[in-house]
């Protein structure tokens, strides 16, 4: 795992002295609220509804134990005992005081993370596939590019002032699980002749517009991916609108001036820079690539499958059969601990929770965990062998929820719970949604589906690429709900179509089991997921499943 | 049922906790909507908010609320105001740990 270099440590530090200092002035009176609001965000620390809320980077979604263990302590003494993990492979504490906040960033600091570029019109927080490093079917981790475009972008001098947030994404699979065509840039690793590059997606993006991206160049070696980046984010700089905040991501600069024009652009640009790189990007790569080699795989000389482990409780198997994924050495085993048991608030941990997650991946894990846009947390490197100790220790710590990419596994915004902007509230709608599932037990048969919630427009519940999408929103006074269907976060991404009218507060649960009924009945057998029943059906026989007046009256 | 007007209270963030407050008159902030004080009166409001604006080191983001002015005190009349009112669903946390 990436380890701070000198550099690093003295920028952390500069950076909390000064955020100590500033609070200071804040809470004497020499600064007014006005001159400390974009101070505090370029820290990551927002006023919510009932407080403030400070937004740690995760980079690349990449933790160690020792870190989870400060995360959990961070929760204990200064929060409420917990954290909420987000879309954007970030923690977010809901209660912090502002007068702790410098200290918790200090803590931050002792473990080498930090909440720098988690807001304001910069590159936010590098986001990575959940699974990078071990699934198996990756070309290489892509979490060394990631951590060199961390640096890159970190107080990159002409890039504080974007005319928007920048957000990039990477991935060394071609199933995309970093939802790489949702993001300002998406990277794929993909091979040419032999020679590792990218494919470089852009203009993606959610939010009130949201927009698929589109290929810029098919290949960029690795050896000029830097270069092409700033040529990118450069053009970007000149181009994108600054008079109207919603016109000013790269997604609309994109399709304003189409996609031609901006590769012209950026290459015009690349021709001129790359020179300028000479290869000190490259050095700087190798030598973090050495810190992310993989960690030292017990070779299992018996292919011991899980299946034949003694606990085989049904429980168990349930387990095994949706938390566990592939992983590239043979023996191995990657696992997602869902933060979605059918009633929990998607996405939060307790401290407890934190501490033991903590413990297990120190034990079983080679001390590496990652958490997924999706809000739950990975144990990456796991011994097939040592599942069934696994198991049981989540079980103790209520986090053995058998649930991954099934309904209650749902992508859920803080929402008005907690979020200023929200126009509804999200949490409450998953909760209802999970446990309604939960008591008609109809959660396997209706398998594998995507459910995602967003609060309000800006979609940070990602309710667009959702198989099955619900927007939180205001109407007439009272909160409404807008169903999209069809959309799809995978390697073909695709936005969802709206459905129709929105559904109240105690309309939308029903709404969902009509829907979700339904469609049991429609499929053709149990291997076609609802994805699929829709794409072969279109939308029609959902809506009317939806808005069964509607066809009564028709 | 009787008419209930439409009134205002003053509510601002604590600069320190981030707490939801209102403005309680004469010059204090409390974390009960229902001991508000509820203006009826535009001059008044304006007033009020101006004073709430010139205490940047006591709260954050002064504005006037609409309220029910009920006889057990004011309540909320949008349900954003309500949830600032009474904390989050999902936990007893906020006001709802009082
Ligand atoms: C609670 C405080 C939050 C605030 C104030 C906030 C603010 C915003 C805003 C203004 C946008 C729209 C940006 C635009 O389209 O230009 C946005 C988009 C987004 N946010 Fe948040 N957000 C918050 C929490 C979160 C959380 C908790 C998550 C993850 C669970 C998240 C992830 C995202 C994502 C994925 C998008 C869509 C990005 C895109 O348009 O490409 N945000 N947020
Ligand atoms: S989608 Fe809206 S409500 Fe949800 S977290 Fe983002 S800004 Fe807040």
């Amino acid at each position: 795992m990436y380890q701070y270099s000198r550099f690093d440590h003295e920028f952390i530090a500069e950076r909390v002295a000064q955020f100590r200092a500033q609070v200071a002035r804040r809470l004497d009176g020499s600064l007014t609220e006005d001159e400390f609001k974009p101070l505090r965000l370029m820290n990551g620390l927002y006023l919510q509804l009932h407080a403030y809320m400070l937004r740690v980077a995760i980079p690349y979604g990449t933790l160690n134990s020792r870190q989870m263990r400060q995360l959990a302590m961070i929760a204990e003494r200064w929060d409420k005992g917990y954290g909420h993990f987000t879309t954007r492979q970030n923690i977010q504490f809901n209660w912090p005081k502002l007068e702790d906040v410098p200290v918790i960033l200090q803590a931050l600091a002792d473990v080498e993370m930090h909440a720098i570029q988690t807001s304001g019109n910069t590159v936010r927080n590098v986001t990575a596939d959940h699974f990078a490093g071990a699934a198996a079917d990756e070309l290489a981790d892509p979490r060394p590019i990631a951590e060199l475009i961390r640096q890159w972008s970190t107080d990159h001098p002409e890039f504080q002032f974007l005319p928007r947030k920048f957000k990039i994404a990477v991935t060394g699979s071609p199933n995309d699980r970093a939802v790489t065509r949702a993001h300002d840039i998406g990277l794929r690793m993909t091979k040419q002749d032999g020679l590792r590059g990218f494919e470089v997606i852009v203009g993606g993006g959610l939010g009130r517009t949201p927009m698929i991206g589109k290929t810029l160049s098919p290949f960029v070696p690795l050896d000029d991916l830097l270069p092409y980046l700033e040529a990118v984010v450069s053009t970007y700089n000149l181009l994108g609108r600054r008079d109207n905040k919603y016109k000013a991501r790269i997604k609309i600069t994109t399709h304003e001036n189409g996609i031609e024009e901006i590769k012209q652009r950026v290459e015009a640009q690349f021709a001129k820079i790359k020179l300028r790189f000479a290869g000190a990007d490259l050095q700087l790569l190798k030598d973090i690539e050495q810190q992310f080699a993989p960690p030292k795989f017990r070779a299992s000389s018996e292919p011991v499958e899980a299946d034949s482990a003694p606990a085989q409780s049904p429980a168990f198997r349930a387990w095994l059969d949706t938390n566990i994924s592939a992983h590239k050495t043979p023996g191995y085993a990657i696992v997602s601990v869902s933060l979605k048991k059918p009633g929990a608030t998607p996405g939060d941990a307790s401290a407890d929770q934190m501490r033991a997650l903590a413990e297990i991946a120190r034990n079983f894990g080679h001390d590496e965990l990652r958490i997924s846009h999706e809000q739950n947390v990975i144990l990456p490197h796991v011994l097939r062998t040592d599942l069934p100790q696994v198991f049981q220790a989540l079980r103790q710590a209520d986090l053995a929820a058998a649930n991954i990419g099934l309904i209650s596994d749902i992508i859920a915004c803080p929402g008005m719970d907690y979020c200023a902007l929200a126009t509804a509230r999200s949490i409450p709608v998953a909760q209802q949604i999970a446990t309604r599932f939960q008591a008609l037990k109809l959660e396997h048969d209706v398998g594998p589906l995507k459910l995602k919630i967003s609060g309000c427009i800006n979609a940070c519940g990602h309710h667009h690429v959702g198989h099955i999408g619900i927007l939180g929103l205001e109407k007439a006074g009272v909160e409404s709900y807008q169903i999209t269907l069809g959309g799809d976060a995978g390697a073909e991404a695709e936005i969802g179509t709206r459905a129709g009218p929105g559904f109240g507060a105690d309309e939308i649960v029903p709404a969902i089991e009509r829907l979700l009924l339904g469609y049991l009945q429609l499929r053709l057998d149990r291997n076609e997921s609802f994805l699929e029943a829709y794409r072969r059906l279109g939308l029609a026989p959902f809506k009317a499943l939806l808005y069964p007046q509607a066809r009564k009256a028709a | 049922m009787s008419v209930t007007a439409i009134s205002k209270v003053v509510t601002a963030n604590d600069l320190r906790s981030g707490e939801v407050l209102y403005l309680r008159f004469p010059h204090s902030w409390t974390p009960e909507l229902a001991r508000a004080s509820v203006i009826k009166d535009n001059d008044l409001a304006k007033a009020s908010l101006a004073f709430a604006q010139g205490q940047p080191n006591a709260v954050v983001g002064a504005y006037l609320s609409d309220v029910i002015d009920k006889s057990d005190g004011p309540k909320a009349s949008h349900f954003r105001e309500r949830f600032r009112s009474t904390g989050p669903s999902n936990y007893r946390h906020g006001k709802q740990e009082l």
